[in-house]
């Protein structure tokens, strides 16, 4: 078959030509030529550069936690610094990395390449997304300044209506704000896509990581609007004294939750089914297969965001909500795993008798795979009415999210990273240092929050930094664990910065990849494409052999004349 | 779909009879929600808000289509706007159906037993 | 290149000149035409009134469950709100919703006198919405029916009743800030239309300005019988 003829991805070898002599990086220079930009690309970065920003911090947060689990009397800080210590890191990590990860800078970078377009349809609205982003997170920053926040991520009713004494409203604003940038995200995506697509590229050729966006956007517009308004009571709550969530005034703290999970629920799909997208475009690439079932795994995207919207009650089993609405929920999210599996299903069957190789982005890829699995199938011991009562807020959830969260989406992003690197900044880095990393940060992550199931199972609550001497043993190697997972962060950065500088040209294509983003140079010339692509095939046809193409600056790529099909 | 079937270069005018019939209809069912609001239904005066949203419903749909154009926009305005409605019922409906659900539930004989009994006989 | 037919080559013709479509307005680069610009910009305009239903849709749901909840609390709550007002109020958006709907048709038969009369005409009603508003908000403020620290009510059920203010504020309060979003933005649509930029073959923004404010119009139409007239039934207890 024409898979056993198509190259092995091995004979990439040195690119012999030149980063082209314009692009967009250096197209204009100076701060002012950044802070006003509006082309995606550059916005993209902007993006890229905040959210390491944000990491860093909630990953300094984590490693506080885990340096204070190793003992088990809380003999580094006090109850009330400990409490703040984890808020802020679930804060800064899920509503200032994790949520925008992948779709602000891989989405926001790639999602008009691939569609063919020279740029999303509001790149000022783009732009204000990233300054109402940076604002927002300016507000959690300060809140962190004056003294942080203690409520949990969650700021559940009544504890940060009326007993914290924390910058609770501080960091409300500052999510509120940062909710507006995730809704202008996803606005910009879905109209982008419907009416920015290049001829010929109909719904059915469009990269299954366009569809992933497409389905992450829905929820993003649907959904964080009502926690915005959530959190915006919440916030008004505490200024004014208004009493909707407060029970000591006639209000309803469980209400809160309501409308918190409604969105916060879906919020997992916005940051899992980006870095699902990214899988797709990954595993087809280096198994130089076509992707298996791409209709059911477009769909399954939009089953995601759609049932994911019915789940959100799994939350609140244990908080007094009505036995039958449990019933219902509970039921719900024993199906919302199916479309996901299809969607693992589909990736091994990529993946079989495909002429696999191990680049860097591929085994960030397989850690998903592994670890994506392990937390979705624990995720069903949770959604199951009677275990919930058992491991409700114990650490089996707290490993159970972390799974999903660091082994799905954060094994995404750096998939992403990884995989894109060489066309955003046109340089290869070191697949050495590249490949030890993906494997320290698969060990890593394994031993830090391995022990955490036990643990759990065992009873051990979250967010308490007491505990009986006999977990010391497993806290310590999850500390251990994540102490080498720290590391595994450490690294890309150093050779992907030094790649900058120093790193091999990578040419237009150095993984023979298919798709739009590949036909043009790397780094990518200000509009994008030279000349408004045409597109004649399906995705994913690595039947053939791909070249890295030279393109000669100012000459558009090769690709067959074909009648152009309607837009839309 | 494709982009050029409602070019901008002829707008589609709506006459003006008909947003001052639409106009006339949106008076007409202000004073029928506030007469249905304070007509005396009797043993029916549950029936005082499903009216007033069924009004309101009413009302809402007419701005929808003619003034906000969905009549003659693309099919696309209109799943968002079916997707809207039903994401907020979804909202509304499984919350709400929480509280009154709640209602429902049999207290366990053992809950009951557990509550009335004396802590010494509990513990015995 | 040459090879390429000719809705492509018309694409990147146009996409690189944007100066050739001068008279059908401002074309911006990365568009090809100007009904793929119209038409993302209407998309977007109903994504974002699609957030914003899912916004109030939020305050709509605390409202249900409390209202469910302490039912004849907020009758009583509600029957302290001037019905009168709030029909006023009603009477006045709904005109206001019909100048802006004319001033759509205006703009689409060029008729630029027309469109800046209707669009003033616009944001005298809801500057009179406004007025309206405020007004009751200081009687409820004389009344010490703010919620906060300065609520006073007399009764067993005073804090069901404080928490049906706490919603009558803050949704009224929501509302009254996208009326004053809308007309900041109406004043800057009002010099622009004044300088002839909108006509027949592009009037794109006071189109979208009309959509979001018969979305406000619509939310109105909604909190009007939820919050005033909810106390006004005969068998609502007052």
């Amino acid at each position: 078959m024409s898979e056993q003829a198509a190259p092995r991805r091995r004979n990439r070898g040195r690119y012999e030509g030149d980063v082209p002599r314009e692009h967009y990086l250096n197209v204009a220079y100076g701060l002012k030529s950044w802070l006003l930009t509006v082309d995606h690309k550059r916005i993209a970065i902007l993006y890229l550069l905040s959210i390491t920003g944000f990491f860093a911090i909630g990953g300094l947060f984590a490693a506080i936690i885990r340096m204070e689990l190793m003992t088990p009397t809380g003999d580094l800080m006090s109850s009330e610094v400990y409490n703040r210590v984890f808020t802020l890191h679930g804060v800064v990590m899920v509503f200032f990395f994790l949520i925008p990860s992948i779709p602000a800078v891989f989405g926001n970078f790639f999602l008009p390449m691939m569609i063919g377009a020279k740029d999303l349809a509001f790149p000022r609205i783009n732009l204000a997304s990233w300054y109402i982003y940076t604002i927002g997170g300016i507000f959690t920053l300060a809140a962190i300044i004056a003294g942080g926040v203690d409520t949990g991520w969650t700021f559940y009713t009544p504890y940060s209506s009326t007993y914290s004494n924390s910058a609770v409203a501080l960091t409300a604003i500052g999510v509120f704000i940062n909710g507006f940038s995730s809704i202008f995200t996803g606005l910009n995506f879905i109209v982008s896509i419907h009416k920015m697509r290049a001829p010929g590229l109909t719904w059915m050729r469009l990269p299954l990581f366009v569809w992933a966006h497409y389905a992450a956007s829905i929820i993003m517009i649907l959904g964080t609007p009502v926690v915005a308004i959530a959190i915006f009571l919440i916030a008004v709550e505490r200024l004014l004294g208004v009493g909707i969530f407060d029970p000591a005034l006639g209000g309803d703290p469980i209400l809160y939750q309501h409308l918190f999970w409604f969105y916060s629920h879906p919020a997992v799909y916005i940051m899992i089914l980006p870095s699902m997208g990214v899988m797709s475009e990954v595993i087809a690439c280096f198994s130089r297969k076509r992707i298996f079932g791409y209709a059911f795994i477009a769909a399954s995207s939009l089953a995601i965001a759609v049932v994911g919207f019915l789940v959100w009650g799994h939350h609140m089993f244990v908080s007094g909500q009505s036995a039958y609405v449990s019933m219902v929920f509970s039921v719900l999210s024993m199906l919302v795993a199916v479309p996901s599996a299809v969607k693992v299903f589909n990736w091994l069957a990529t993946l079989w008798r495909g002429s696999i190789s191990f680049e860097t982005p591929m085994l960030y890829a397989f850690g998903f795979l592994g670890l994506f699995t392990v937390g979705g199938l624990t995720g069903l011991y949770l959604g199951t009415l009677a275990t919930d009562v058992h491991l409700h807020d114990s650490y089996f959830i707290v490993a159970h999210f972390h799974y999903i969260m660091v082994g799905g989406a954060v094994m995404g992003y750096l998939a992403a990273v990884h995989f894109w690197w060489p066309k955003m900044t046109g340089r290869m880095y070191s697949e050495f240092w590249g490949r030890l990393s993906a494997g320290l940060l698969f060990i890593g992550f394994n031993l830090t929050f391995f022990p955490q199931f036990l643990l759990g199972y065992m009873g051990m609550p979250r967010r308490y930094h007491f505990y009986p001497d006999e977990w010391q043993v497993l806290n310590v190697l999850s500390t251990a664990g994540a102490s080498i997972l720290g590391i595994a962060y450490l690294i890309p950065i150093i050779y992907l910065v030094y790649s900058l500088r120093y790193g091999p040209i990578a040419g237009p294509n150095p993984w023979h990849a298919t798709g739009l983003e590949w036909t043009t140079a790397s780094p990518p010339p200000q509009h994008n494409f030279e000349t408004t692509p045409t597109v004649t095939e399906e995705p994913y046809d690595y039947s053939k052999a791909i070249e890295n193409v030279a393109i000669t600056p100012g000459a558009g790529p090769e690709s067959p004349p074909s009648p152009a099909a309607p837009r839309s | 779909m494709s982009h050029d079937a409602h070019a901008h270069d002829e707008p589609h005018i709506v006459p003006l009879s008909i947003y001052l019939a639409i106009f006339g209809a949106l008076m007409i069912g202000t004073a029928l929600t506030v007469w249905v609001a304070v007509f005396d239904l009797g043993e029916y005066s549950w029936l005082h808000t499903p009216l007033a949203l069924l009004i309101a419903s009413a009302k809402a749909t007419l701005v929808v289509v003619w003034f906000m154009h969905v009549k003659y926009g693309s099919r696309l305005v209109w799943i968002f706007i079916f997707a809207g409605i039903a994401w907020f019922l979804v909202l509304i409906g499984i919350t709400v159906g929480d509280y009154v659900g709640r209602n429902w539930e049999p207290a366990p004989n053992a809950w009951q037993a557990a509550v009335e009994a004396p802590r010494s006989s509990e513990l015995g | 290149m040459s090879q390429r037919h000719g809705p492509v080559t018309a694409a990147v013709i146009t996409g690189s000149m944007p100066e050739m479509d001068n008279d059908h307005g401002p074309l911006q680069h990365h568009f090809d035409d100007m009904a793929q610009q119209n038409e993302s910009a209407a998309l977007g305009m109903w994504l974002f009134l699609l957030t914003e239903v899912m916004f109030f849709g939020g305050v709509l749901t605390a409202y249900a469950v409390c209202r469910y909840l302490f039912h004849d609390a907020f009758a009583e709550g509600a029957s302290h709100l001037d019905v009168q007002m709030g029909t006023i109020n009603t009477i006045i958006l709904i005109f206001s919703s019909l100048t802006m709907a004319l001033a759509v048709r205006a703009a689409q038969m060029s008729k630029t006198k027309l469109l800046v009369g209707l669009l003033i005409a616009t944001m005298v009603f809801g500057g009179a919405f406004l007025v309206i508003k405020g007004i009751e908000y200081e009687h409820k403020w004389v009344e010490h029916h703010v919620p906060g620290k300065y609520f006073q009510y007399d009764g067993p059920m005073a804090n069901q009743v404080h928490l049906f203010f706490s919603f009558y504020f803050t949704m009224t309060g929501i509302h009254a800030l996208h009326m004053i979003l809308g007309i900041g933005w109406m004043i800057w649509l009002t010099i622009r239309s004044w300088r002839g930029d909108f006509s027949a073959a592009y009037f794109s923004p006071i189109e979208m300005t009309g959509l979001y404010w018969h979305f406000v119009d619509i939310v109105w139409i909604f909190l009007f019988p939820l919050l005033y007239l909810f106390g006004a039934g005969a068998g609502a207890g007052h």
